[in-house]
């Protein structure tokens, strides 16, 4: 059995392989009760692999792993009883009401007709769902689709609860209900794994995180320290003349403390900090020195530069998008 | 200039009913078979309600096209006249209407297993062949609609049932019978097929050599002994000949007794295969 202080998931080695694919290859994991856990990762990086096998969907092909203390394999009756994954993908019945998808899944876990409904009618309140409650689900748009499949794994509480990219593609208001119900989830005691593909996502909400690549774990800590690692901000100046650049480049390393990358547009700079005041400073100073900059940004770095923290390499096919550009 | 930004407005008060739904303690034991059962089949009729009448015009329209052709195109070259033809055709055409949409059982249990609500099933507790059964169970409904639909045609084209409303009842029951279990082969190929399409397209392959090598549509005896042979074993002119029989009132015990067979072999065959393909499916 488990006590509070069992890991919500423990893994050893842990793999799959798809053909010739590693899609899981040896991960070692220890998530503690009680927190919100991000898994971070570009396209095809294992993330949704490593979740099924996790919620018992998938066998796993090496390696171990225990959730609330009982092994997936040997004992994954006791893992679903706890358990509740959200998919990548939508999985209610679309050609079912929202009401309709919530009762037939509680009927399956064994309440009473109506209990179901009544259940159902609960999570339709908490997942602001109740107006389209009688409309069938195909006819939700992302948002909507996305809350009803969250509230389809409450049904009953879990313990410890999956949720796979719970917002890629959604709208900045649908994403933000969705992370306030994350919050609420996990301030009533449910554990949470996500699995994103934005940094800034994995910052918001996790107090851990995890960088998987290729199958592979390559970072792993608190926000703080991968934070630390990386540094969680970038300021990009754009100069009017590119012979001011070597100038420029010196006065903003010595401003900020911090290395200034000479990016390949002749006229580019960028430097990796988040301190926006000790920015806000060093632009005026440039100015002051007659260095004329024609545009700037601030922003948190992407996936990408994570990676490249990382790595030293670009993650490949990755699709992150800058959502602080639209701000 | 653009500046990192969240939308934190929308970070508000907790929501109280979220609050609510998440701190319900109710945990109930497991669902028996039978109430799983009861809850697949009343997904099954709720989808089917949904979808209304295009559900009735799905089933009926490809009888009722072949009933009005054939009766009226080659009932005369097939029988002498229209109306003696209609006599023999119409308890065939009736399992042509009920066989047909048999394939739509394995087109939706396809749908769910591609369409990720399979993922959600198999993580809870009931007894998972459930779904298979009660949406098996459900599509009887669709049966009973199309029966009554494609008889009501042939009454007022003006067919007579010797059998009276007593034959016509047990042929139907008998067809029921019929069409489940023959739902149970595309149930299975709906569980291997790796999308709907592919079950729709693959099923037309066994349907029509099924339907057509009958003898729903003539009588065999003028047929070469090969086909002959071929046509009095196929289930599908067993029924059709159980069924005549009993809407015309001169069903024989070993007519019946034929198709009860060939219902029990199909699923004897098919129900424990496609519940062992669906249990066995993509865990690995
Ligand atoms: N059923 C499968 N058969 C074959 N290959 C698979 C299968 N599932 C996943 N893969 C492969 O395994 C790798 C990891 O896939 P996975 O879906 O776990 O990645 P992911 O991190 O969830 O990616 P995404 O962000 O796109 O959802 C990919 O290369 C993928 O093509
Ligand atoms: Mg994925």
């Amino acid at each position: 059995m488990s006590s509070p202080s069992t890991p919500a998931v423990e893994t050893a080695g842990l793999a799959k392989v798809f053909g010739e694919t590693r899609a899981v290859d040896g991960v070692d994991l220890v998530i503690p009760q009680g927190v919100v856990y991000g898994v971070l990762g570009p396209n095809g990086a294992g993330k949704t692999t490593t979740i099924r096998m996790l919620s018992t969907l998938l066998t796993p092909d090496g390696g171990t792993a225990r959730v609330l203390g009982h092994d997936v394999v040997k004992e994954a009756e006791a893992v679903r009883s706890r358990v509740s994954l959200t998919g990548q993908f939508a999985s209610v019945d679309e050609d079912l009401t929202a009401a309709e998808n919530l009762e037939l899944l509680a009927r399956l876990l064994g309440f009473s007709r109506t209990q179901a409904a009544d259940r159902a009618e609960e999570l339709l309140a908490a997942f602001d769902l109740e107006k389209a409650a009688g409309r069938q689900s195909k006819t939700f748009s992302g948002g909507m689709r996305r809350r009803l499949d969250i509230a389809a794994s409450l049904v009953i509480t879990p313990d410890l609860l999956f949720l796979d990219e719970p917002t890629t593609g959604l709208d900045p208001r649908s994403r933000n209900q969705v992370w306030d119900s994350v919050r609420a989830m996990v301030a009533l005691g449910t554990t949470i794994l996500l699995t994103t593909q934005y940094l800034d996502e994995a910052d918001q909400l996790a107090d851990r995180i995890a960088v998987i690549d290729h199958g592979k774990v390559i970072a792993e800590g608190t926000t703080g320290e991968l934070k630390s690692s990386v540094g969680t901000g970038a300021l990009h100046v754009r100069l009017v003349k590119a012979e001011t650049r070597p100038e420029a480049s010196r006065m903003l390393t010595r401003l900020l403390s911090a290395p200034v990358f000479q990016e390949s547009d002749p006229f580019a700079l960028s430097v990796r900090t988040d301190d926006s005041e000790r920015i806000a400073g060093a632009l005026g100073e440039l100015a002051r020195a007659g260095i004329a900059v024609s545009d700037f940004a601030f922003g948190r770095p992407s996936l990408d530069e994570v990676f490249l923290a990382l790595t030293g390499r670009p993650a490949e096919d990755t699709t992150a998008d800058q959502e602080e550009d639209a701000a | 200039m653009t500046v990192t930004s969240e939308a934190t407005a929308a970070q508000g008060a907790p929501n109280d009913a979220l609050r609510k739904a998440l701190t319900s303690q109710i945990r109930p034991s497991r669902p028996n078979p039978l109430t799983a059962v009861r809850v697949s089949a009343w997904r099954t009729m709720r989808k089917m309600k949904h979808y209304g009448v295009a559900v009735l015009f799905d089933v009926t329209l490809m009888p009722i096209v072949f009933l009005l052709t054939f009766t009226y195109l080659f009932g005369g070259a097939f029988a002498g006249s229209t109306k003696e033809y209609l006599q023999y055709f119409l308890p065939g055409v009736l399992v042509q209407t009920v066989v047909m949409p048999t394939v739509y059982t394995g087109t939706a249990l396809n749908m769910d297993i591609t369409r990720g609500i399979y993922d959600r099933f198999r993580t809870l507790p009931f007894w998972q062949p459930a779904t298979i059964v009660g949406s098996l169970l459900g599509d009887i409904v669709r049966y009973v609609l199309a029966l009554t639909t494609t008889m009501a045609v042939g009454l007022a084209l003006g067919f007579r049932p010797d059998g009276g409303v007593g034959g016509v009842l047990s042929a139907m029951l008998l067809l029921l019978v019929f069409a489940v279990s023959v739902s149970w082969i595309f149930a299975a190929l709906g569980v291997v097929a790796k999308a709907p399409e592919t079950v729709s397209g693959t099923s037309m392959l066994v349907m029509f050599p099924l339907v057509f090598t009958s003898n729903i549509f003539v009588k065999p005896d003028t047929m070469p002994g090969w086909m002959e042979a071929i046509v009095n074993v196929n289930p599908v002119s067993n029924a059709a000949t159980a069924a005549r029989g009993l809407i015309h009132g001169d069903a024989s015990g070993s007519d019946i007794g034929w198709v009860l067979l060939a219902c029990a072999i199909i699923t004897v065959i098919f129900a424990p295969l496609t519940m062992y393909l669906y249990r066995a499916k993509s865990r690995s």
